[in-house]
C-alpha cells in the first residue's frame, strides 16, 4: 500500500470535502440531467455547420476539385493547412494522457477524458481533408496495400504520403482503444446508477459487463500504462510524418530538418490551446471547477508558454538559415515571401508571430496564468496562430517557385473550401456535445484513485501530520 | 455454470479493505473476488493474485507488427513489384521505419485491448451478476466463495468484526452471459428528483 500523503505546497487537485459517493454525483450529474437550453442551442448550430460541410463536400465531389481555387502551383491550399491543424490539435489528448501518465503528473486527471475525446474527434476532422483532396474520392481505397487487379500495383512505400496514412490511422485506432479502454469502468459506474430501463440497457452494453474485479483491475492498469508507453513515441511520431510531408520535398521553405520536432511542438501548442477553450466552457456549464481547476489551466498554461517559444525559436532558426544558407530560393521564401510585411502574404506571416510567438508570452506571469478571461482569449488566439502557421508554410511556398513563369496569382479559398472547413467545426462540436452529454468528461474512476491523496479535504487533515517528528511518521505510515 | 453460495462484506474506505483482507485469508477463507470502484494499488498483492503478463502479450504482439510490415515490404518492393523509385535502391529499409513503427504500435495496441476483453471476458451484451451496485460507485465488496462447511453467520460476524459496514449471503451464477442491464435493481431511483 503507498503512501497516502502529498505535502500541503502542491495545491489540491479536487477542491471541496469530496468523498467517492460525491465525486460520482458530481460528474454524472450532467448525464442524469436534461440538457440545458444552451446545449439545445450550442448543438444545433454545430449540426447547420455540419450540414454546410456536408453540401460543400458535396459539390467538390459532383463537380471535381475545381470548385476549390486551388491552382498550378497551389496545389494545397486550405485543405491541407486544414488538416496539419486539426492533426495538430489532436495531438494534446494523447500528450496528456500517455505522456503525462508516464511523468506521473496527477493533475492529468482531471483533464485527459475530455482531451482524448477531443483527439479522437479532431482527428476524425483531419482524415476528411486529404481524402477529399484526392478529388476522386471513391477510389480513396487505392491507398490501401492489398493484391489488388491493376497488377497488383502497390502503394508507394517509400512516400510521406503513405506514411501518413499508416500514421494517422494508426494513431486514431490507438487513441481510440486507449479512450475507449479508460471508459469502461466509468460507464459501469452510470449503468448501475441508471434509473431508466433504456439507460441500463445502453450503458449495461457500453460498459462491457465490468464490474471492478480486482484482477480486471490489474490488467486494466497494465493495459493502460502499456499503452501509454506505445502513444508516446507514436505521438511525437505522428506530427513528425506529417511534417515530412513537407521535409522530404525540394520545394523552397519546406526543406528543412528541422520540421519534425517544431511540428510536434507546434502540435502541442495549439492542442492544449483546444483543450483549454473547451474545458473552460466544459467546467463551467457543468460546474466541474473543483475537478477542472485553476491550478489545472495554470499547468496548461505553462505548456503553452513553453511550446509556443520552442515553436518562436524554429521560426527565428529558419529565418537565420534562409539568410546563412545563402540559398538564393531559401532566402526568397523566408526574406520576401513570409517576412516581409508588404509582400502579397506577408500579413499572414506576421499574424502567425503576433499569435504564436508574442502573445503567449504572457503567460510568463502567474497572475495572467490563473486568469480565465485571458486563458479563454489566449486559447483561441493561439489556434488562429497555429492555423496561419500551416497557411503560411504551405502557401507562401507554394505560390512562388524556382521559375517566376510558374508563380501562381494570388490564392484565396473559395466558399466550398471555407464551407469544407466549417463542415468540420460543426463535426467536431456535433460531436464533442454529445461526448459531454452521454460520456462521463472526467475520469470518475482515476478521480477517485488520486482523491485521497491530492482532495482538499483529505491534505487538510494531513496538518498534524506535517508537524510530526519523522520517525513518527516513518512508524505509522510506512509499514508493508 | 453452475451457481454458487457467497458471502458479501462492504467496505467503505481502503484503509479498513487492506487489514481485512489480510484477516479473511489468514482465517483460512478462499475471497472469491474484491470488487472496488476504482485500482487500488496493491490490493491484487495482498489478495495474493499473481501479476498479470498482459504486457508480454503486448511485446509479442508488437514484433509481430514490425515483422509484419518488414516481410510484407521487402517481399513487394524486393520480389513482387521491384519499382524504381527515382533510382534509389529496392531495398530501402530506412525509407520503410516509419511504417514498420506504427505497425508495432497498432498490432500491439489491438492485440492487447483484445486479449484484455478476452481475458476479463468484456464485450458489448455481456452481463455478469453484480454482487453491490455500489461496487462501482463508493464500496469495496468482499465476495468469499463459501464451501460446504461455512458457517455463514459466522464469517457475516467476522467481517463485521473487521469493519465491514453490510454483509450478506447470494447465491448466485459466478461466470458471465449474454444479457441486458435493464432489469437489475435500479437503487438509485430518487436521483430522478434531484436530477430534474
Amino acid at each position: 500500500m503507498h503512501l497516502k500523503y502529498e505535502s500541503q505546497l502542491r495545491e489540491p487537485l479536487v477542491y471541496g470535502d469530496k468523498t467517492y459517493k460525491q465525486v460520482t454525483e458530481d460528474i454524472v450529474r450532467p448525464i442524469e440531467a436534461k440538457p440545458t437550453k444552451l446545449w439545445y442551442v450550442g448543438f444545433y448550430i454545430a449540426v447547420a455547420l455540419l450540414m454546410f460541410g456536408v453540401y460543400s463536400v458535396y459539390r467538390e465531389v459532383t463537380y471535381g476539385i475545381g470548385e476549390w481555387n486551388l491552382n498550378k502551383t497551389v496545389g494545397w491550399g486550405w485543405d491541407i493547412t486544414n488538416f496539419v491543424w486539426w492533426v495538430g490539435i489532436g495531438h494534446a489528448g494523447t500528450l496528456i494522457s500517455a505522456i503525462l501518465l508516464l511523468f506521473r503528473q496527477g493533475w492529468r486527471t482531471g483533464v485527459n477524458r475530455a482531451a482524448e475525446a477531443m483527439t479522437i474527434f479532431a482527428v476524425m476532422c483531419a482524415g476528411q481533408f486529404p481524402i477529399f483532396h484526392m478529388g476522386r474520392v471513391w477510389m480513396a481505397f487505392f491507398v490501401l496495400p492489398y493484391p489488388n487487379s491493376r497488377g497488383p500495383l502497390w502503394v508507394n512505400f517509400n512516400s510521406p504520403l503513405l506514411w501518413d496514412v499508416f500514421a494517422i490511422s494508426t494513431y486514431f485506432t490507438v487513441s481510440l482503444l486507449f479512450w475507449y479502454s479508460g471508459l469502461i469502468p466509468d460507464f459501469a459506474t452510470v449503468r448501475d446508477r441508471a434509473f431508466t430501463k433504456l439507460r441500463k440497457r445502453l450503458y449495461g452494453i457500453a460498459s462491457f459487463g465490468w464490474t471492478g474485479s480486482t484482477k480486471h483491475w490489474q490488467r486494466h492498469e497494465s493495459l493502460s500504462l502499456v499503452l501509454a508507453g506505445l502513444s508516446t513515441p507514436l505521438v511525437l511520431s505522428v506530427h513528425t510524418i506529417v511534417s515530412f510531408d513537407f521535409a522530404t520535398s525540394v520545394i523552397p521553405g519546406w526543406h528543412t530538418t528541422i520540421f519534425p520536432p517544431y511540428f510536434v511542438a507546434g502540435a502541442i501548442f495549439s492542442g492544449f490551446a483546444m483543450v483549454q477553450t473547451l474545458m473552460i466552457i466544459v467546467r463551467k456549464v457543468f460546474a466541474m471547477e473543483d475537478y477542472v481547476t485553476i491550478g489545472h489551466i495554470e499547468a496548461m498554461n505553462k505548456v503553452i508558454v513553453l511550446t509556443g517559444s520552442i515553436v518562436g525559436i524554429a521560426y527565428l532558426t529558419e529565418l537565420f538559415m534562409g539568410w546563412y544558407s545563402q540559398n538564393k530560393y531559401e532566402g526568397y521564401t523566408f526574406w520576401y515571401s513570409r517576412a516581409y510585411l508588404f509582400s502579397p502574404y506577408g500579413w499572414s506571416y506576421w499574424g502567425m508571430m503576433a499569435c504564436n510567438v508574442l502573445s503567449p508570452q504572457i503567460f510568463w506571469f502567474r497572475k495572467m496564468r490563473r486568469n480565465i478571461f485571458v486563458t479563454f482569449f489566449m486559447s483561441i488566439i493561439v489556434n488562429i496562430g497555429m492555423w496561419f502557421e500551416r497557411f503560411v508554410i504551405i502557401v507562401t511556398s507554394l505560390y512562388r517557385d524556382y521559375l517566376p513563369s510558374s508563380w501562381s496569382v494570388y490564392y484565396s479559398p473559395t466558399i466550398w473550401e471555407i464551407g469544407f472547413y466549417a463542415g468540420t467545426f460543426g463535426l467536431f462540436f456535433t460531436c464533442f456535445f454529445l461526448f459531454a452529454k452521454y460520456f462521463p468528461v472526467i475520469a470518475i474512476a482515476e478521480i477517485k484513485y488520486v482523491l485521497k491523496t491530492t482532495g482538499e479535504g483529505y491534505k487538510n487533515q494531513m496538518a498534524n501530520i506535517e508537524e510530526q517528528k519523522l520517525e513518527e511518521f516513518v512508524h505509522e505510515h510506512a509499514h508493508h | 455454470m453452475a451457481k454458487k453460495k457467497f458471502v458479501v462484506g462492504c467496505f467503505d474506505d481502503e484503509a479498513v479493505l487492506f487489514p481485512a483482507v489480510k484477516k479473511v485469508r489468514t482465517a483460512g477463507y478462499k475471497i472469491h473476488d474484491v470488487y472496488t470502484p476504482f485500482a487500488v494499488h496493491g490490493l491484487d498483492h495482498a489478495m495474493g493474485l499473481r501479476e498479470t503478463s498482459l504486457h508480454t502479450a503486448g511485446f509479442i504482439y508488437g514484433i509481430t507488427g514490425t515483422a509484419t510490415a518488414l516481410s510484407s515490404i521487402s517481399w513487394i518492393f524486393t520480389k513482387d513489384w521491384p519499382l524504381n523509385i527515382g533510382g534509389k535502391p529496392h531495398f530501402a529499409l530506412p525509407a520503410w521505419i516509419p511504417i514498420m513503427f506504427e505497425l508495432t504500435v497498432l498490432f500491439a495496441a489491438v492485440g492487447m485491448v483484445l486479449t484484455f476483453c478476452y481475458l476479463c471476458q468484456l464485450a458489448p451484451f455481456v452481463k455478469k451478476h453484480h454482487f453491490h451496485a455500489r461496487a462501482t460507485d463508493d464500496l469495496f465488496v468482499m465476495v468469499i466463495e463459501c464451501t460446504d462447511k461455512t458457517n455463514t453467520d459466522d464469517l457475516q460476524a467476522f467481517l463485521t468484526s473487521n469493519g465491514a459496514l453490510e454483509t450478506k449471503v447470494e447465491v448466485a451464477e459466478d461466470g458471465w452471459w449474454l444479457g441486458r442491464y435493464d432489469k437489475d435493481e435500479m437503487p438509485f431511483e430518487e436521483n430522478q428528483i434531484v436530477a430534474a
